[in-house]
């Protein structure tokens, strides 16, 4: 995408174990729907960089803005690769964030 | 098979010491993860989409019952209780935490396992035919050869920090079961007129972005100059391909860049240096004593007859037995393609019971195949039925050895970082689609093999019908692939043309084996219809949907 | 920069010529460049001379003048480029080069054992870099399994030693 996406969110990878994490108000939450969403360019780029401290001191590694959209008043992933990140593979159900009991279902149907 | 004696053992106690080093340099900063990353690759160690991944090495496909529990071990106590075995005969955890590396890898040293070189740049996994030793079509057993490589190249100080990654296959049989040709650098065993068992050189094959089939360096290498011609082709590498440009960097580019005749010129000129200084030479003392580890199983005075047992029990036999050079014996697949599974998956449970199984009926060996199956490759005849319904228990049994529900898929965009697309989905709706043993049965020999992006792990270059997953503007695309194979009659797929949607890649695919079905003769395979008919029959069904949508 | 040598930081004897710059009247180091514009005149000089290679550079370039320098200084780009080891492996084996092989540039502590294996005999180090690191880094794997230019015995080699 060539513009900016309207709505984003930054996410990384936890040094220590690999999970994705996502940037929340300055902490790295575990779930997708806690994720902050960035509804403008200087406040995503802000966090962005507040979160290359937390690469220098070895929490987590590459974090980077994604776009997400609203969708019946849930915010959601576009491409396929965040989604299958925020819940888990999408041919193992019972594996991932997606099966934890918190975890709303994502349709990742074909 | 090969024991580790005491040198190895301290070598791979030594290589976890240092990882263990490497890692705690990493979380305190004193490795960035642009340092850290090349380092941790030769370990086997992948951050991917949801963990970290771990790739294992199997050694040219071989593994001992201990091993095999060892791996279900890790899967428990490590990892989500299963693994995957790639194309590359290794295998793979995809729920691996960087912090416990380091005693994951002190567990493997302690039933003689590793994760040296199985990714990076630099000379990985050596792999052979999966039926090596059992079959009698080969010159002699490639594995050998391949420990001596493997030793060879393990922490070679000149070529750990290669352009790119480097894969060897050693090959000694007519029927190319290892893909030898898409190798870096493929090997076959051959015999020279004289009746000399030697090595026939390749260079160049490779898949990924621009896909070649391997070019011939050298028609016979004698057996003791194998090392030091080995080592020629490897410093031509290093010292000549480009480093600019990551798309660029295998040594098929090299080769198709100079030319077959000039890469052979300067191989053979380092190779004259390197064995006119001896370093290198392999005596014949040394290759017998390794031979002598991979010496066949003492083989019993047994019944040839081939037992008959229940209906699923002989659709099993057409496709999962196959001929052994010892009278009493066959060579049995286990297909890891349950209808509807992940293909190359395997839980805990599994492998603890083949473990078990391979106790019980006296199987010292298992292999891993490059088509992600598992092979006894000294099963007796008489113990056939009794293994059979082990197998048919544990999921383990499903008779499609070879036909079209047996596909290769990598792990795709549902694990891996690098992928454009899922594979396993697609490769699930496949098998599901062709479910039907009889049809499975009058398709015949069908090879379908999924890539979820460019770098190919699939294989789909060398698929029959190949599959590539796409991203087009974040949706999932799929591009059909017709009339690659991986045997020795390696030739590289032909794309068909614009990508089809997840939801209608099945049924293309359908319609693609429906037209072989029409316009086959008498006893051609789908490949050999495609290279007979050409793209045009097969493009036209397969868009036929596509065309009565736009009219 | 700081410069290990035998095991120990030694003061570097060598002053590295920008290829604008005036020769300095003691030891220096050139590029290869510099030297094949100026060949005459660096190897009438009556002082030790070094070249800097970089990556891409084939010591082969040399041709008979190899032996010449007092040290061949290789530079790592990167430290994921190893052309180095090779042209390393080539000055000692092929080229017979007996001095001093210099590495220089971003390579990492884990690549020094190779280095050392390869021909190299010093290394430009980074600032602060301590010196129990070098000998940690020549400890971490005792037996090799390949021949290369250190001479060191392969394991195929100890094996064959009858052992006490």
């Amino acid at each position: 995408m060539a513009a900016t996406p309207a709505l984003q969110v930054l996410t990384a990878n936890r040094l220590r174990d690999g999970a994705v994490v996502y940037w929340q108000a300055g902490v790295w939450a575990d779930e997708f729907k806690d994720a902050d969403v960035f509804n403008d360019k200087a406040a995503a780029d802000a966090a962005l960089a507040a979160a290359m401290v937390f690469v220098k001191d070895r929490v987590v590694v590459n974090p980077y803005l994604f776009a997400v959209r609203e969708e019946a008043g849930q915010i959601r992933a576009i491409e396929q690769r965040e989604i299958i990140r925020g819940a888990g593979p999408s041919v193992r159900r019972d594996l991932g964030k997606q099966a934890k009991p918190s975890m709303e279902a994502f349709d990742v149907s074909i | 098979m090969y024991r580790y004696d005491e040198f190895d053992a301290k070598f791979v106690k030594e290589r976890v010491a240092q990882f263990r080093y490497q890692v705690e340099r990493r979380l305190a900063g004193e490795l960035t993860e642009d340092e850290f990353k090349p380092l941790r690759l030769m370990n086997g160690l992948y951050l991917q989409l949801h963990a970290y991944m771990l790739r294992i090495a199997v050694p040219y496909g071989t593994l001992n019952s201990r091993q095999m529990r060892m791996l279900a071990h890790i899967a428990r106590k490590y990892d989500k209780g299963y693994g995957h075995f790639t194309t590359r005969t290794n295998m793979q955890f995809h729920w691996i935490k960087l912090v416990d590396v380091p005693d994951i890898l002190e567990d493997l040293a302690s039933v003689e396992m590793h994760c040296i070189q199985t990714s990076g740049n630099c000379i990985r996994n050596v792999t052979a035919d999966h039926f090596a030793g059992a079959t009698d079509e080969e010159i002699e057993d490639p594995r050998p050869l391949c420990e001596i490589i493997r030793q060879w190249s393990s922490l070679h100080p000149e070529f750990v920090f290669l352009a790119r990654k480097f894969k060897i296959a050693v090959g000694a049989t007519p029927h190319d079961r290892a893909a030898l040709l898409w190798h870096d650098m493929p090997v076959e065993i051959v015999k020279n007129e004289a009746g000399e068992v030697g090595y026939r050189v390749y260079a160049g094959g490779g898949m990924g972005r621009t896909p070649y089939i391997a070019l011939l360096m050298k028609d016979f290498v004698k057996r003791e100059d194998i090392l030091a011609y080995l080592e020629a082709v490897l410093r031509m590498y290093n010292q000549d391909s480009r480093r600019d440009n990551i798309h660029k960097q295998r040594i098929k580019i090299l080769v198709n860049a100079i030319g077959q005749e000039e890469m052979q010129r300067r191989v053979e000129r380092e190779f004259e240096e390197i064995k006119a200084s001896g370093s290198l030479q392999l005596p014949q003392e040394e290759l017998d004593r390794i031979r002598a580890y991979f010496a066949p199983p003492k083989f019993e005075t047994l019944d040839d007859k081939m037992p008959v047992g229940s209906y699923d029990f002989e659709n099993w036999k057409k496709t999962n037995v196959h001929k052994h050079r010892a009278p009493g014996y066959a060579i049995a697949t286990i297909s890891l393609k349950a209808i509807g599974q992940t293909p190359g998956d395997i839980s805990h449970v599994q492998m603890d019971a083949l473990a078990d199984l391979m106790d019980q009926f006296g199987i010292d060996e298992i292999r891993v195949s490059h088509e992600q199956n598992l092979v006894l490759p000294h099963a007796r005849k008489r113990d056939l039925p009794a293994i059979f319904a082990r197998l048919q228990k544990l999921d383990l049994a499903t008779p499609n050895s070879g036909l079209i529900t047996d596909i290769i898929a990598c792990p795709g965009l549902d694990y891996c970082d690098l992928a454009n697309a899922r594979s396993i989905p697609i490769a699930k709706d496949i098998a599901k689609r062709f479910e039907n043993l009889d049809r499975q049965h009058d398709i015949g020999e069908l090879k379908i093999k999924i890539s979820g992006c460019i770098n190919a792990c699939g294989h789909h270059h060398a698929g029959h019908i190949g599959i590539l997953g796409v991203d087009k503007k974040g949706v999932e695309y799929y591009q059909i692939l017709l009339g690659g194979s991986g045997a020795e009659d390696a030739s590289v797929g032909n794309i068909m043309g614009p990508g089809f949607s997840a939801h209608d890649i099945g049924p293309a695919v359908e319609r693609v084996v429906d037209t072989y079905v029409k316009l086959r003769q008498s006893g051609e395979r789908f490949l050999d219809t495609y290279r007979r008919v050409g793209m045009e029959p097969f493009k036209n069904m397969a868009y036929l949907e596509q065309m009565y949508a736009a009219h | 920069m700081p410069l290990i040598k035998d095991g120990a930081f030694v003061q570097d004897a060598f002053v590295t010529v920008a290829d604008d710059a005036a020769l300095p009247d003691g030891a220096a180091i050139v590029s290869l460049a510099r030297f094949q514009k100026d060949r005459e005149a660096l190897l009438a000089r009556n002082a030790p001379l070094g070249i800097q290679l970089k990556a891409p550079e084939n010591p082969e370039l040399l041709g008979e003048d190899v032996q010449r320098f007092s040290v061949i200084v290789l530079e790592f780009p990167v430290f994921r480029d190893g052309r180095a080891f090779s042209w390393a492996r080539m000055l000692r084996e092929r080229l017979k080069f007996t001095g001093e092989i210099r590495g220089t540039g971003h390579f990492l502590y884990d690549q020094i054992a190779y280095m050392k294996r390869v021909g190299f005999d010093a290394w430009n180090v980074a600032e602060g870099f301590r010196l129990e690191q070098f000998h940690r880094a020549l400890t971490e794997i005792t037996n090799v399994y390949q021949p290369s230019a250190d001479g060191k015995k392969t394991i195929r080699e100890l094996r064959a030693t009858p052992r006490p």
